[in-house]
């Protein structure tokens, strides 16, 4: 025997798994996970610091780990992250102007922080190399 | 709070494939979320296929014509069936808008139809605005004055009407509001974008003498603040209306009393 419609409870319908994703709500959802990472990030920073403040041996392996692949490959995805968040920050700045909230423009601000920060990060590590010699 | 699963009794299982219409050359297969209070049993995807030789255009249409044609059980809203009325605001191939004006061909593969995303669900496809059409009520979406009456109506330059353009044409079918996901995540405290485009209707008409005391009723954390210009309203309005645009400049008004 079933309940009756009072007593049984509504199923919630489905939302994130059924939603279409749009360039403005996936660049919203990265800048935050950007900015959670910067954390994670900043750590890095403070490591290195407290590093370069302990000891000449101390600071050479923090450095050697950080000049590793997996060192390198993560302080890539840092710099992605940092130069993401700045132009979604960019982005909300204009934003809380009350310009560049037209749909289309919108979605092509949404696309320009993706190229931008991806051609920053790029940009920064070609410049790091070539300032290193290496 | 942001949950990434749905409750137990709301999982969509798989459901029922009807037979194809007999004789039919020209298909269009329909997965449509159902769920009938009257079992016990979880929602789930039934397949259907259209026969497009016998069937208008629309999204609609073909809801209309399985309800006629194949499956008397599906249940949904519609009404004035041309994009007025906001009766059959749904989840389209993973959009909301209006099945009336949505057409077909706009859809590449099968369609996907269901209820407008993270509301109760009554039958099928019909979702329980209760909580929008209360958060509704709290903005108070009339004109208010305190100058005594005018003898005939209240008046307004025509500039002053304009600012009501884009805001005034909203039939409240609530695609914005289930859109988006920080009304997904804080949907009892945040008003959503419907509502809030709604206020700003009020906060912005030249003859409603409420302005402070509408935006005190604004001034929270969550009422108005959980707007993070996600921008899901704007890209998925049936009517092409702005609700983050409308939220922005309240968030504006907000700041300019202060200064």
């Amino acid at each position: 025997m079933s309940k009756t419609t009072a007593t049984r409870a509504r199923p919630l319908s489905p939302h994130l798994t059924i939603y279409k994703p749009q360039i403005t709500m996936t660049m919203s959802i990265i800048h935050r996970i950007t900015g959670g990472a910067l954390y994670f990030g900043t750590l890095l920073v403070a490591w290195w610091l407290i590093a370069a403040a302990t000891s000449q041996e101390y600071f050479d392996f923090v450095s050697w780990i950080y000049g590793s692949w997996i060192g390198r490959l993560v302080l890539f995805g840092y710099t992605w992250a940092l130069m993401h968040h700045m132009m979604g920050g960019i982005r909300h700045l204009v934003w809380d102007t009350g310009a560049g909230l037209e749909k289309q423009t919108a979605s092509k601000i949404a696309w320009a922080t993706l190229v931008a920060s991806v051609v920053l990060t790029i940009l920064i590590w070609v410049a790091g190399y070539m300032a290193r010699g290496a | 709070m942001v949950e990434l699963t749905l409750p137990k009794n709301s999982k969509v299982q798989q459901g029922k494939t009807w037979p194809k219409p007999d004789g039919a050359t020209n298909l269009r297969e329909y997965r449509i979320y159902r769920w009938s209070p009257d079992d016990d049993k979880n929602p789930s995807v039934d397949t259907y296929f259209v026969d497009l030789d016998d069937c208008g255009p629309m999204v609609l249409d073909a809801l209309l014509w399985i309800k006629n044609k194949v499956d008397p059980t599906l249940t949904l809203r519609r009404s004035c069936r041309e994009g007025i009325c906001g009766s059959c605001a749904m989840n389209i191939d993973g959009a909301n808008t209006l099945a009336c004006t949505k057409g077909m061909d706009d859809i590449s593969g099968a369609v996907k139809v269901y209820p407008l995303p993270h509301m109760p669900v009554v039958k099928d496809l019909v979702p329980d605005l209760t909580v929008p059409y209360a958060q509704l009520t709290s903005i108070d979406p009339y004109l208010k004055t305190v100058s005594p009456e005018p003898a005939k109506e209240w008046l307004q330059s025509h500039e002053d009407r304009q600012k009501l353009d884009g805001l005034y044409e909203c039939i409240l079918c609530f695609c914005c509001q289930t859109s988006c996901p920080s009304y997904w995540w804080n949907g009892e405290r945040y008003l959503g974008p419907a509502v809030l485009l709604q206020a700003y209707r009020w906060l912005i008409d030249s003859r409603d003498e409420a302005t402070g005391e509408r935006l005190d009723n604004l001034e929270d954390p969550f009422r108005l603040y959980r707007c993070h210009t996600i921008m899901n309203c704007a890209q998925t309005c049936p009517k092409g209306l702005n609700p983050a645009k409308a939220i922005a400049e309240i968030k504006k008004m907000m700041v300019e009393r202060r200064v």
